[in-house]
């Protein structure tokens, strides 16, 4: 029997600054986060999330893969500053930090597993593989 | 009034030193985890904690040794040893196919799996000390691994990375070290048992922290 195999009928790429999260709870961060994602869109997101919001957000997906139909999961990646930076770019850092409520300086790549099959990162850069 | 809170405060600091200090392995799948706490165990209990296969996601819950006495150079720890299934942000069956897994199993082994990454992430926050076992031969700039870190980090709670499987040629310690130059990164290999001294030296070390 021949395997029938899906093919991804289209994807966008969605740009999300900062502002559009900074004043929203963790809870509203991942709903709009989800909705974009169950979208069938990969989101690039100016800044990251807290810690415990990725953490939480990875829990979130793995739960929801069997409840969402067609969803297998999350591909996550982040290009920050390395923390080598000297003391005035940490000070730099922090005052950015504390005025906007977030690594701006960040990235944040988040897709969905049917379309992103992986995300190879080093410090430098990052590449995105997509499924066929 | 304060003098009465100082006093209680010392009386339960003498029952929380009691406590048995938990100790975690996280890392990614296949990483090396049970094989490291299976180690450990069988070194100082006789009795593996777990089954362990080059299957990923063999272990999908959460496994637990109570009463683990580490010695090391004359000194002496008790430790519940808690090995977690790997975290991953995606799980596909078809993954377990490779392996020559019957399709419903896989399908059964996946839905597992993914549990236990909710499971793990649950158990963060109860930790004393954590050890973040990687697999050497991989990228370590795996999101998940920097995710997992920071939070433990951020929580206050010490962690030794571990750099598993340094008998494979492809290993580079090196590159797990500058990954995570903040933290103390060991190499071992868990199925051959080299470095273990180094690892408990580390461990007893990071106890301090607690």
């Amino acid at each position: 029997m021949k395997k029938r195999v899906k093919k991804i009928k289209g994807f966008s790429i969605y740009f999300m600054p900062y502002s559009e999260i900074r004043n929203l709870d963790s809870e509203g961060r991942m709903k709009k986060i989800l909705d974009i994602i169950f979208g069938n869109n990969i989101l690039i997101l100016q800044g990251r999330l807290r810690l415990d919001e990725e953490t939480r957000l990875i829990g979130d997906t793995m739960a929801m893969i069997g409840h969402v139909k067609n969803f297998r999961g999350i591909e996550l990646a982040v290009i920050s500053g390395n923390g080598r930076e000297n003391l005035l770019g940490k000070i730099r850092n922090n005052v950015a930090s504390t005025l906007f409520g977030g690594d701006i300086g960040a990235i944040t790549i988040i897709g969905p597993a049917t379309i992103v099959k992986e995300i190879k990162r080093n410090p430098k850069k990052i590449e995105l593989f997509l499924n066929k | 009034m304060s003098g009465i809170k100082s006093f209680f405060n010392g009386i339960f600091s003498i029952f929380k030193s009691k406590k048995d200090i938990k100790l975690g392995f996280y890392g990614p799948p296949n990483a090396g985890k049970t094989s490291l706490a299976n180690r450990i165990c069988k070194d100082f209990t006789g009795e593996e904690i777990g089954k362990v296969s080059k299957i990923p996601h063999e272990t999908r819950s959460v496994q637990f040794k109570e009463k683990v006495e580490i010695s090391y150079k004359g000194k002496k720890m008790v430790f519940k040893m808690i090995d977690t299934p790997g975290i991953a942000t995606k799980i596909d069956y078809e993954e377990f196919l490779k392996y020559k897994v019957k399709k419903n199993e896989a399908k059964k082994r996946a839905k597992e799996a993914t549990q236990g990454v909710i499971e793990s992430i649950k158990w963060l926050d109860d930790m004393d000390v954590v050890v973040v076992v990687l697999d050497a031969t991989e990228n370590p700039y795996n999101q998940v691994n920097i995710t997992i870190i920071g939070n433990l980090a951020a929580r206050k709670i010490p962690v030794l990375i571990v750099a598993n499987k340094i008998d494979k040629r492809k290993a580079d310690l090196k590159k797990v070290q500058a990954a995570f130059p903040e933290y103390d990164v060991i190499g071992t290999s868990a199925r051959y048992g080299k470095n273990l001294d180094k690892f408990y030296e580390s461990i007893f070390k990071l106890t301090k922290k607690i």
